[in-house]
Protein backbone atom coordinates (compact mmCIF):
# COMPACT_ATOMS: atom_id res chain seq x y z
CA UNK A 1 0.00 0.00 0.00
CA UNK A 2 1.56 3.28 -0.74
CA UNK A 3 -1.70 5.97 -0.76
CA UNK A 4 -1.10 6.32 3.12
CA UNK A 5 -4.58 5.51 4.57
CA UNK A 6 -2.61 2.11 6.49
CA UNK A 7 -1.83 4.34 9.37
CA UNK A 8 -4.16 7.88 9.48
CA UNK A 9 -2.92 10.24 11.66
CA UNK A 10 -3.13 9.28 15.14
CA UNK A 11 -2.53 6.17 14.64
CA UNK A 12 -0.44 4.03 17.43
CA UNK A 13 2.31 2.24 15.78
CA UNK A 14 5.17 0.40 17.58
CA UNK A 15 8.18 0.49 15.31
CA UNK A 16 10.06 -3.13 14.39
CA UNK A 17 12.56 -4.21 16.79
CA UNK A 18 15.15 -6.06 14.78
CA UNK A 19 18.48 -5.06 13.46
CA UNK A 20 18.92 -6.01 9.82
CA UNK A 21 22.09 -6.93 8.03
CA UNK A 22 22.18 -4.31 5.73
CA UNK A 23 21.56 -0.14 5.51
CA UNK A 24 18.38 0.68 7.13
CA UNK A 25 16.67 4.27 7.90
CA UNK A 26 15.31 3.30 11.22
CA UNK A 27 17.40 4.48 13.93
CA UNK A 28 18.42 2.07 16.93
CA UNK A 29 17.30 4.50 19.71
CA UNK A 30 13.50 3.96 17.90
CA UNK A 31 14.12 0.27 17.55
CA UNK A 32 10.85 -1.49 18.93
CA UNK A 33 9.63 1.98 20.35
CA UNK A 34 5.35 3.29 20.92
CA UNK A 35 4.68 6.59 18.74
CA UNK A 36 1.75 8.13 17.32
CA UNK A 37 1.98 8.46 13.38
CA UNK A 38 1.59 12.39 12.65
CA UNK A 39 1.34 11.99 8.91
CA UNK A 40 1.79 10.73 5.87
CA UNK A 41 5.00 12.19 4.15
CA UNK A 42 4.77 10.70 0.15
CA UNK A 43 5.96 7.36 -1.10
CA UNK A 44 9.77 6.79 -1.82
CA UNK A 45 11.65 3.59 -2.35
CA UNK A 46 12.43 1.55 0.47
CA UNK A 47 16.21 2.78 1.51
CA UNK A 48 16.90 -0.90 2.85
CA UNK A 49 16.75 -2.26 -0.69
CA UNK A 50 17.78 0.64 -2.76
CA UNK A 51 21.10 1.05 -0.99
CA UNK A 52 21.83 -3.06 -1.93
CA UNK A 53 22.27 -1.34 -5.06
CA UNK A 54 19.09 -3.23 -6.25
CA UNK A 55 16.76 -1.94 -8.67
CA UNK A 56 13.76 -3.80 -7.34
CA UNK A 57 13.28 -1.67 -3.99
CA UNK A 58 9.11 -1.57 -3.40
CA UNK A 59 7.93 1.93 -3.25
CA UNK A 60 6.27 2.59 0.47
CA UNK A 61 4.23 5.58 2.02
CA UNK A 62 6.89 7.16 4.23
CA UNK A 63 4.98 8.32 7.57
CA UNK A 64 5.77 11.02 10.42
CA UNK A 65 6.03 9.17 13.69
CA UNK A 66 6.13 11.26 16.83
CA UNK A 67 7.36 9.57 20.19
CA UNK A 68 7.68 10.85 23.74
CA UNK A 69 10.82 11.33 24.74
CA UNK A 70 10.33 8.93 28.27
CA UNK A 71 9.54 5.89 25.34
CA UNK A 72 12.76 6.41 23.71
CA UNK A 73 15.00 7.24 26.59
CA UNK A 74 13.10 6.20 29.73
CA UNK A 75 13.82 9.76 30.76
CA UNK A 76 12.79 13.60 29.17
CA UNK A 77 9.90 15.39 28.76
CA UNK A 78 10.61 16.27 24.81
CA UNK A 79 9.04 14.75 21.63
CA UNK A 80 11.00 12.86 18.49
CA UNK A 81 9.34 12.86 15.12
CA UNK A 82 11.06 10.58 12.54
CA UNK A 83 10.30 9.87 9.28
CA UNK A 84 9.82 5.80 8.79
CA UNK A 85 8.78 3.83 5.85
CA UNK A 86 5.82 1.34 6.39
CA UNK A 87 7.05 -1.55 6.75
CA UNK A 88 9.03 -0.08 9.56
CA UNK A 89 5.65 0.23 11.68
CA UNK A 90 2.81 -2.03 12.54
CA UNK A 91 -0.43 -0.74 14.48
CA UNK A 92 0.10 -0.72 18.23
CA UNK A 93 -1.03 -4.28 19.33
CA UNK A 94 -1.20 -2.71 22.99
CA UNK A 95 -2.53 0.86 21.89
CA UNK A 96 -5.24 0.22 24.91
CA UNK A 97 -2.61 0.47 27.80
CA UNK B 1 23.63 -1.22 10.36
CA UNK B 2 22.60 2.62 10.71
CA UNK B 3 25.60 3.50 10.85
CA UNK B 4 26.83 1.91 7.52
CA UNK B 5 27.10 4.55 4.78
CA UNK B 6 27.70 3.72 0.96
CA UNK B 7 29.12 7.42 -0.03
CA UNK B 8 32.08 5.88 -0.56
CA UNK B 9 31.10 3.73 -3.35
CA UNK B 10 28.87 6.74 -4.67
CA UNK B 11 31.53 8.65 -4.66
CA UNK B 12 33.88 6.46 -6.65
CA UNK B 13 30.91 6.09 -9.09
CA UNK B 14 30.47 9.14 -9.51
CA UNK B 15 34.62 9.79 -9.89
CA UNK B 16 34.57 6.81 -12.69
CA UNK B 17 31.21 8.42 -14.38
CA UNK B 18 32.61 11.76 -14.58
CA UNK B 19 36.24 10.57 -15.72
CA UNK B 20 34.73 8.86 -18.63
CA UNK B 21 32.04 11.68 -19.41
CA UNK B 22 35.46 13.47 -19.82
CA UNK B 23 37.16 10.67 -21.89
CA UNK B 24 34.59 11.03 -24.28
CA UNK B 25 34.31 14.48 -24.65
CA UNK B 26 30.86 15.57 -23.55
CA UNK B 27 31.80 17.28 -20.10
CA UNK B 28 34.74 19.35 -19.02
CA UNK B 29 36.27 19.43 -15.50
CA UNK B 30 35.63 23.30 -15.84
CA UNK B 31 31.50 22.90 -16.25
CA UNK B 32 31.24 20.59 -13.35
CA UNK B 33 33.04 22.78 -10.87
CA UNK B 34 30.93 25.83 -12.60
CA UNK B 35 27.85 23.74 -12.13
CA UNK B 36 28.41 22.98 -8.33
CA UNK B 37 29.77 26.72 -7.83
CA UNK B 38 26.44 27.97 -8.95
CA UNK B 39 24.70 25.60 -7.25
CA UNK B 40 26.20 26.58 -3.97
CA UNK B 41 26.06 29.99 -5.23
CA UNK B 42 22.32 29.90 -4.82
CA UNK B 43 21.97 27.98 -1.62
CA UNK B 44 22.38 30.13 1.29
CA UNK B 45 20.38 30.44 4.45
CA UNK B 46 19.07 34.24 3.19
CA UNK B 47 16.74 32.15 1.10
CA UNK B 48 15.72 30.81 4.21
CA UNK B 49 15.38 33.79 6.29
CA UNK B 50 13.38 35.23 3.08
CA UNK B 51 11.04 32.52 3.13
CA UNK B 52 10.41 33.24 6.75
CA UNK B 53 10.12 37.07 6.41
CA UNK B 54 7.60 36.54 4.17
CA UNK B 55 5.33 33.97 6.26
CA UNK B 56 6.05 36.63 8.99
CA UNK B 57 4.37 39.48 7.08
CA UNK B 58 1.60 37.47 4.89
CA UNK B 59 -0.62 35.13 6.76
CA UNK B 60 -1.56 33.41 3.46
CA UNK B 61 1.74 32.79 2.68
CA UNK B 62 2.17 31.92 6.33
CA UNK B 63 -0.54 29.27 6.17
CA UNK B 64 0.51 27.85 2.81
CA UNK B 65 3.85 27.12 3.92
CA UNK B 66 3.10 25.15 7.17
CA UNK B 67 0.74 23.05 5.22
CA UNK B 68 2.97 22.32 2.11
CA UNK B 69 6.73 23.74 2.31
CA UNK B 70 8.01 22.53 -0.98
CA UNK B 71 5.10 24.58 -2.93
CA UNK B 72 5.38 27.70 -0.59
CA UNK B 73 8.98 28.04 -1.16
CA UNK B 74 8.69 27.51 -5.10
CA UNK B 75 6.34 30.60 -5.42
CA UNK B 76 9.52 32.45 -4.47
CA UNK B 77 11.89 30.60 -6.64
CA UNK B 78 13.71 28.00 -4.42
CA UNK B 79 13.86 24.19 -4.59
CA UNK B 80 13.22 24.47 -8.07
CA UNK B 81 13.45 20.53 -9.84
CA UNK B 82 14.41 19.51 -6.67
CA UNK B 83 12.94 15.95 -5.73
CA UNK B 84 12.81 16.34 -1.73
CA UNK B 85 10.03 17.55 0.16
CA UNK B 86 10.12 20.11 2.69
CA UNK B 87 8.41 20.76 5.73
CA UNK B 88 8.65 23.68 7.77
CA UNK B 89 7.46 23.30 11.53
CA UNK B 90 6.62 26.51 13.29
CA UNK B 91 8.08 27.82 16.79
CA UNK B 92 4.78 29.14 19.17
CA UNK B 93 4.64 30.65 22.60
CA UNK B 94 4.47 26.44 23.65
CA UNK B 95 6.38 24.42 21.18
CA UNK B 96 10.44 24.65 20.30
CA UNK B 97 11.31 23.13 17.22
CA UNK B 98 14.79 21.57 16.54
CA UNK B 99 15.84 19.93 13.33
CA UNK B 100 18.88 17.54 13.39
CA UNK B 101 19.60 14.21 11.47
CA UNK B 102 21.02 11.19 13.18
CA UNK B 103 21.75 8.89 10.59
CA UNK B 104 23.85 11.41 8.90
CA UNK B 105 23.69 15.07 7.74
CA UNK B 106 20.00 15.56 5.97
CA UNK B 107 19.43 19.20 5.79
CA UNK B 108 17.87 21.72 3.71
CA UNK B 109 20.75 23.20 1.53
CA UNK B 110 19.32 24.87 -0.83
CA UNK B 111 17.69 27.30 1.82
CA UNK B 112 20.34 27.09 4.33
CA UNK B 113 23.11 27.25 2.50
CA UNK B 114 25.45 24.46 3.44
CA UNK B 115 25.75 22.59 6.54
CA UNK B 116 27.98 23.84 9.66
CA UNK B 117 30.35 21.59 11.13
CA UNK B 118 28.60 20.86 14.63
CA UNK B 119 25.05 19.96 12.46
CA UNK B 120 27.78 17.01 11.13
CA UNK B 121 29.40 16.08 14.55
CA UNK B 122 28.66 12.86 16.34
CA UNK B 123 27.89 14.84 19.20
CA UNK B 124 25.61 16.96 18.39
CA UNK B 125 23.27 14.33 16.27
CA UNK B 126 23.36 11.84 19.46
CA UNK B 127 22.78 14.28 21.98
CA UNK B 128 20.17 16.85 20.58
CA UNK B 129 17.57 14.17 20.75
CA UNK B 130 18.21 12.71 23.87
CA UNK B 131 18.68 15.92 25.71
CA UNK B 132 18.04 19.21 23.84
CA UNK B 133 17.39 21.02 26.31
CA UNK B 134 20.98 20.78 27.84
CA UNK B 135 22.51 20.74 24.31
CA UNK B 136 19.93 24.25 23.29
CA UNK B 137 21.72 25.40 26.44
CA UNK B 138 24.44 25.36 25.22
CA UNK B 139 24.51 27.04 22.29
CA UNK B 140 22.90 30.18 24.33
CA UNK B 141 19.36 28.83 23.93
CA UNK B 142 17.31 29.07 27.70
CA UNK B 143 14.07 27.51 27.53
CA UNK B 144 11.27 28.25 29.54
CA UNK B 145 10.57 24.35 31.21
CA UNK B 146 6.33 24.98 29.90
CA UNK B 147 7.74 24.80 26.69
CA UNK B 148 7.70 21.60 24.69
CA UNK B 149 10.57 21.15 22.92
CA UNK B 150 10.05 18.61 18.94
CA UNK B 151 13.51 17.33 17.62
CA UNK B 152 12.19 16.81 13.54
CA UNK B 153 14.90 13.72 13.04
CA UNK B 154 15.05 14.32 8.78
CA UNK B 155 15.89 10.55 8.37
CA UNK B 156 14.55 9.80 5.04
CA UNK B 157 12.99 12.24 1.81
CA UNK B 158 11.60 15.02 3.81
CA UNK B 159 13.58 17.64 5.28
CA UNK B 160 13.02 20.37 8.02
CA UNK B 161 13.00 23.76 8.33
CA UNK B 162 12.04 25.74 11.24
CA UNK B 163 9.72 28.74 11.15
CA UNK B 164 11.06 30.93 14.07
CA UNK B 165 8.58 33.78 16.23
CA UNK B 166 8.72 36.88 15.17
CA UNK B 167 10.31 39.22 17.50
CA UNK B 168 8.46 41.68 19.60
CA UNK B 169 8.76 45.43 18.68
CA UNK B 170 9.75 44.68 14.83
CA UNK B 171 6.28 45.73 13.57
CA UNK B 172 7.98 48.64 11.61
CA UNK B 173 10.26 46.91 10.08
CA UNK B 174 10.19 46.21 6.42
CA UNK B 175 10.51 42.45 4.68
CA UNK B 176 13.81 42.41 3.96
CA UNK B 177 15.11 44.29 7.27
CA UNK B 178 12.74 41.19 9.16
CA UNK B 179 14.73 38.62 6.87
CA UNK B 180 18.19 40.08 8.08
CA UNK B 181 17.09 39.21 11.52
CA UNK B 182 16.86 35.66 11.07
CA UNK B 183 20.25 33.72 11.41
CA UNK B 184 20.84 29.64 10.02
CA UNK B 185 20.59 28.71 13.60
CA UNK B 186 17.20 30.57 13.95
CA UNK B 187 16.54 28.16 10.92
CA UNK B 188 17.85 24.83 12.10
CA UNK B 189 16.15 25.98 15.95
CA UNK B 190 19.64 26.16 17.96
CA UNK B 191 18.66 29.81 18.53
CA UNK B 192 15.73 32.03 18.37
CA UNK B 193 15.15 35.19 16.35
Amino acid sequence: MTDGDRFPPGTRVRTFPHDPPHHTRLPRYARGKRGVVVEPEGPAELADVSAQGRGDAPVEQIYAVRFAARDLWGEGDHHVVLDLWESYLEEDPDRDR
Amino acid sequence: MTGEHLDATIARRVRRLETLLEEKGLITGERVDEAIDAFLASSSPANGARVVARAWTDEAYRSRLLADGTAAVRELGYMEGSYQRLRVVENTADTHNVIVCTLCSCYPLRLLGPSPSWYKSEAYRSRVVREPRSVLREFGLELPGTVDITVWDSSAESRYMVLPRRPEGTEGLTEEELAALVTRNALIGTATV
